[in-house]
């Protein structure tokens, strides 16, 4: 039986493959609730990851035509990225367990053998408080680190860190 | 948690040894971007059982990379063909496949790429295939070139192209590297030898084929990719959650 191909970095090069309008899901014409989703990717030393690749997933709104649920944007020179997409509703978990409004993040960059997995959720949800994952993350603290928190005008903001002080939650798929 | 015959069917675990480690101190970028906090496990919900589903009707397909509008580019033409199949041998069709490379001399056109060593106007570096029914795939383009790098003293990359892959589900991403069989760089470079388990490594490397390659135009290369498989049923959960 064969087993999955290994993962190899994406290299600082990436970029060959960069399309600006990636980051904005709704570009195909999607109704809905507009958000954005900006955030920042630093490293161990609290230094921002300038050459990363961040990328957006999400199962709600079910993916269509007019929406493909997957984004993608180059981290900055300050190591800022963002994203338009339209809110997602909570979707189910397993079991009769109901998970509270999330997105998929994906981040690839140099120095990442393979792709670290995160969510974002969405501060203030009232299923943030069973949501399966969130309530499987004991220390307070950490659980903190999933959940983006609003900026006003429909604008999120979540801080990813690699490593160290405040590392971000990352998930085994 | 109780399962129900409603969820999704979780994607397999990852087989030990198969996949390189975060942590990895002879490639040296990892120092400051591997975590350190154990990560949490996540049985797969349909958040990362389902997908992006990319249609050539948004994602215009690009599969002669050694042209340029109507130029060729320098270098060794090759066509590389494969197949997309998961765990069980089954096909993975009409998925999207990315793929970025540097030129023939070794050079990526990207403004980071200090490299001396030309570019080529007629050499992008960058196309998109997607696999048919069977899974299978094909384009054409230059035998990448080895370029330095600075992770260690006289380092230098093996010829590889990058690969980007997504699959049926979040889950199934792939992001990966292709390289040319005979490489003498292969057993000195970090990257390559970052996987553990030898034939997983050994994976990684295209095998010529005299079936693919076409008289009088180009050589051939073979590269196969495989995906995570589904678990057997939707009860056989990994975490006994």
């Amino acid at each position: 039986m064969p087993i999955a191909t290994a993962s190899q970095t994406i290299g600082p090069y990436w970029h060959l493959l960069d399309e600006k309008n990636w980051a904005d899901l709704t570009r195909f014409g999607v109704a809905g609730e507009k958000i954005r989703l900006i955030g920042s990717v630093a490293d161990g030393d609290g230094l921002p990851i300038t050459d990363g690749c961040v990328e957006l997933w999400q199962a709600d709104p079910r993916a269509a035509d007019n929406f493909v649920g997957f984004g993608r944007c180059a981290t900055d020179g300050d190591g800022n990225f963002h994203f338009t997409t339209i809110k997602p509703g909570p979707v189910p978990g397993r079991g009769n367990a109901q998970q509270a409004p999330h997105l998929a993040i994906t981040i690839l960059a140099r120095g990442l053998l393979k792709a670290l997995v995160t969510r974002a959720y969405f501060a203030g949800e009232k299923l943030n408080e069973t949501d399966p994952l969130l309530s499987s993350i004991g220390d307070p603290a950490r659980r903190q680190t999933l959940i983006a928190k609003p900026v006003g005008d429909g604008t999120w903001r979540m801080e990813i860190r690699l490593q160290g002080e405040g590392e971000t939650v990352f998930l085994e798929l | 948690m109780t399962a129900t015959p409603h969820d999704p069917v979780p994607f397999r675990p990852y087989v030990a040894g198969t996949q390189p480690d975060y942590d990895t101190p002879s490639y040296l970028s990892t120092h400051k971007r591997h975590p350190e906090r154990k990560l949490a496990r996540l049985p797969h919900t349909i958040t990362e059982t389902s997908g992006p589903r990319f249609s050539p009707t948004h994602f215009s397909p690009c599969a002669d990379i050694a042209k340029t509008d109507g130029h060729e580019a320098m270098g060794e033409r090759i066509i590389v063909e494969g197949r997309v199949v998961d765990e069980d041998g089954r096909p993975v069709p009409e998925t999207m496949i990315e793929i970025w490379q540097a030129n023939a001399a070794g050079r990526y056109n990207h403004e980071r790429d200090q490299h001396d060593a030309p570019l080529d106007p007629h050499f992008r570096g960058t196309g998109r295939v997607f696999t048919d029914r069977e899974g299978r795939y094909r384009y054409t383009t230059i035998k990448p070139g080895a370029y330095p790098w600075r992770n260690h003293q006289n380092a230098w990359r093996p010829n590889h192209i990058h690969y980007s892959l997504f699959g049926p589900g979040f889950a199934t991403r792939l992001v990966t590297q292709m390289y040319f069989p005979g490489d003498p760089l292969l057993a000195l470079d970090p990257v390559f030898n970052c996987v553990p388990d030898e034939v997983a490594r050994n994976r990684l490397i295209a095998s010529f084929d005299l079936e693919i390659t076409q008289p009088e135009y180009a050589l051939g290369y073979r590269f196969d990719v495989v995906l995570r498989g589904r678990g057997e049923t939707p009860f056989e959960q990994r975490e006994g959650s």
